[in-house]
């Protein structure tokens, strides 16, 4: 039943032609960042070394995730902090690679500071010399990561309070939606800003944070859709039956009240990943050795009459996440919102 | 209608207790506060410890908060947010120095977002469909995607720095004293270009987007169909009749936006070198200023409030249908 509703959804989601072009620009932005170490990497896909074959870049892809460092770990030379495969790299030994598209890695200093695009970087390198497109691929990592989890908190804490306020009613629903009220208050970028000044600044806490700030709007929209789904009939109906007021809001008020928090989550990741980069830009989300679009957009700012040439690929680059997260979000609402369609046949 | 109004201000009041509790205790309770940060430089660990406790005491940070806070909210009844910690100034001055650079952005944005959008909303509604109403729509929605901070970047590398055709730091340029009245006035204007701009093109797409939809609705009621079997002029039907009927929900969201944008943006101010609230914002969160983060944090949840019990009470204006009788 759930599964025919997504279903029929998903068809008319397909007669979109920019929600899908939104939907494939998404899809390359995670596969650019889950692909990350063998897009961007300053050691190879697969090389042979002093004899032996290697495969770093594969090592560095399966790290990303959590806890397989336990168990493969990169083989000997590689794992040294100071070995340096470009430099020791020797064809005359027989020594070759199969390199990433990219042969530079986000932190490697790569070349002198500042240089323009050219053909060995393409755009070009930062106040380090540091190559950008890579720090450009890794960043994707860090806005995709923030996007999706914060949400994701965001999601649980809006779906558990909206829930107990919706269903619940009385004094619960009182002091949620009061606190709900005061949350929002505050423009929720100060807010975000007076609560990470005391933290260490680390992508972690900027996730959470965000997602912190973010459940309101998710919590308010829930707590809606219960108090008018608790009124249809088949509430009544299941409720009649003797069904535990737990199992009613999970198993039958909570999937049907699902579809409208999807769209407010499609937006708040775009939302998310905008709030990152503004962090990161004044300093507040990742910190300098590591890659951002924010950070990478801040460099440039730094070096507005030296080095120009890092603004636009950032700003692409946000622009674009931002905009293929709207238009799945708007085409979401319209292929939700039964009324909607109806006014268009 | 009287009763009404006691009974909005009764409620703001306690949501307003509620909103500076909670921002009092976030800012009091985490690590490092300004007498550490100030006294973080000195070397010798005696005399940084006595100056701490003597600085901690000056702030009065050595009582405990429920009593800091009742100091606070002593002094703010007076209408006194007392002084900065970190250069002595009266909170209220620092404050009115910032509130002119973000307000006249503010109101002139919005002026113009009103201006531009209007007539753009309201003839994409007429020609539902149409060429204009397609590409307007689209060419706006893409707009509204550009996150103002990347604009602005775009706009201070290009206009800024590669093609030198405005100013972009600060309100002044150097020698704005030397300059005629009328040298002063084209200055500033200049200045106000770019971040202005980055403060409104976002707005368009949404508020001739929104406009557009009410008018949609509206246009479908009978009562446009009367007027128009009546003979009205198209003209007549669509200014007079429709639009002024679908200014309801644009008040609302003008409540809702109007203190969001009142409360400035940090990072364009921060970028634009803007000497707004925002800025003043960051850099008191930055140097754990509390007396200036709790004035602006209460500044801006009253104008949140205030705006929207003024956006409320607006609606029997515009709509003599609402009635605030229970």
């Amino acid at each position: 039943m759930a599964r025919s509703y997504w279903h029929i959804t998903w068809r008319r989601f397909r007669g979109h032609r920019l929600g899908m072009v939104g939907l494939c620009v998404v899809a390359v932005l995670f596969l650019v960042a889950f692909l990350s170490p063998i897009l961007a990497n300053e050691q190879p896909i697969l090389c042979r070394f002093d004899g032996g074959f290697y495969y770093p870049a594969v090592v560095d892809l399966v790290h990303q995730v959590p806890g397989t460092s336990l168990i493969i770990q990169k083989q000997r030379p590689y794992r040294l902090a100071t070995f340096d495969f470009k430099r020791e790299f020797d064809p005359e030994r027989g020594d070759w690679a199969l390199w990433t598209p990219v042969r530079y890695g986000p932190r490697e200093i790569a070349a002198e500071p500042l240089a323009g695009p050219s053909g060995r970087h393409w755009l070009g390198t930062d106040q380090s010399g540091r190559d950008v497109l890579s720090r450009m691929v890794h960043g994707t990592v860090v806005s995709m990561k923030v996007g999706f989890l914060s949400m994701g908190i965001a999601v649980i804490l809006g779906l558990v309070f909206g829930c107990i306020a919706g269903y619940a009613g009385g004094i619960a629903d009182l002091v949620i939606s009061r606190f709900i009220e005061v949350v929002q208050c505050f423009p929720a970028f100060f807010l975000i800003l007076a609560v990470l000044a005391w933290f260490p600044p680390s992508i972690e806490n900027v996730m959470i944070v965000i997602g912190l700030t973010r459940w309101v709007g998710i919590a308010r929209f829930a707590r809606g859709e219960i108090l008018r789904i608790r009124e249809t009939d088949y509430a009544l109906a299941a409720r009649s039956l003797g069904v535990r007021p737990a199992q009613l809001v999970l198993r039958h008020l909570l999937p049907n009240a699902l579809a409208p928090v999807l769209v407010s989550v499609t937006f708040g990741i775009a939302v998310s990943i905008l709030i990152e980069a503004g962090l990161s830009w004044l300093g507040f989300g990742v910190q300098p050795p590591d890659a951002s679009w924010g950070t990478i957009l801040r460099s440039g700012y730094e070096n507005l009459f030296t080095a120009g040439h890092m603004i636009p690929p950032a700003c692409v680059a946000i622009f674009l996440a931002v905009l293929s997260f709207n238009l799945v979000g708007d085409t979401l609402r319209d292929v939700i919102d039964p009324r909607l369609q109806a006014e268009r046949a | 209608m009287l009763s009404y109004i006691l009974r909005r201000l009764v409620t703001g009041l306690v949501t307003l207790f509620g909103i500076s509790v909670i921002s009092f205790f976030i800012i009091q309770l985490v690590p490092g506060d300004p007498a550490q940060i100030q006294t973080s430089q000195i070397a010798d660990a005696a005399v940084s410890e006595r100056v701490y406790q003597q600085l901690r005491e000056l702030y009065g940070l050595d009582k405990p908060i429920p009593v800091q806070y009742a100091n606070w909210v002593g002094k703010l009844v007076v209408g006194d947010f007392g002084s900065s910690f970190h250069d002595g100034r009266r909170v209220s001055a620092k404050i009115g120095e910032a509130l002119w650079p973000t307000l006249s952005v503010a109101l002139l944005s919005f002026m113009l977002t009103l201006i531009i959008s209007t007539p753009i909303g309201i003839y994409s509604a007429l020609r539902q469909g149409g060429g204009f109403d397609r590409s307007v729509s689209t060419g706006l929605y893409m707009l509204y995607s550009v996150p103002n901070y990347v604009a602005g970047m775009l706009l201070i590398l290009y206009l800024g720095v590669k093609w030198d055709l405005l100013p972009f730091r600060g309100m002044r340029s150097d020698g704005y004293d030397e300059m005629t009245t009328l040298g002063q006035m084209w200055d500033l204007a200049q200045h106000y270009v770019l971040i202005t701009f980055c403060f409104t093109f976002g707005n368009l797409a949404y508020y001739s987007r929104f406009i557009r939809q009410n008018l949609l609705e509206v246009v479908r009621q009978d009562y446009i169909r009367t007027a128009r079997a009546k003979g009205l002029g198209e003209r007549s039907v669509v200014l007079k009749h429709a639009f002024t009927n679908s200014l309801i929900p644009l008040i609302s969201l003008i409540g809702l936006t109007l203190p969001f944008v009142l409360g400035g943006s940090v990072i364009l101010e921060y970028m634009f070198n803007w000497p707004g609230l925002g800025r003043l914002y960051f850099e008191s969160v930055l140097q754990r200023d509390y007396p200036t983060i709790m004035a602006l944090n209460f500044i801006t949840a009253l104008l949140v409030l205030g705006i929207t019990f003024i956006a409320d009470l607006t609606y029997g204006l515009v709509d003599p249908r609402i009635s605030y009788e229970k």
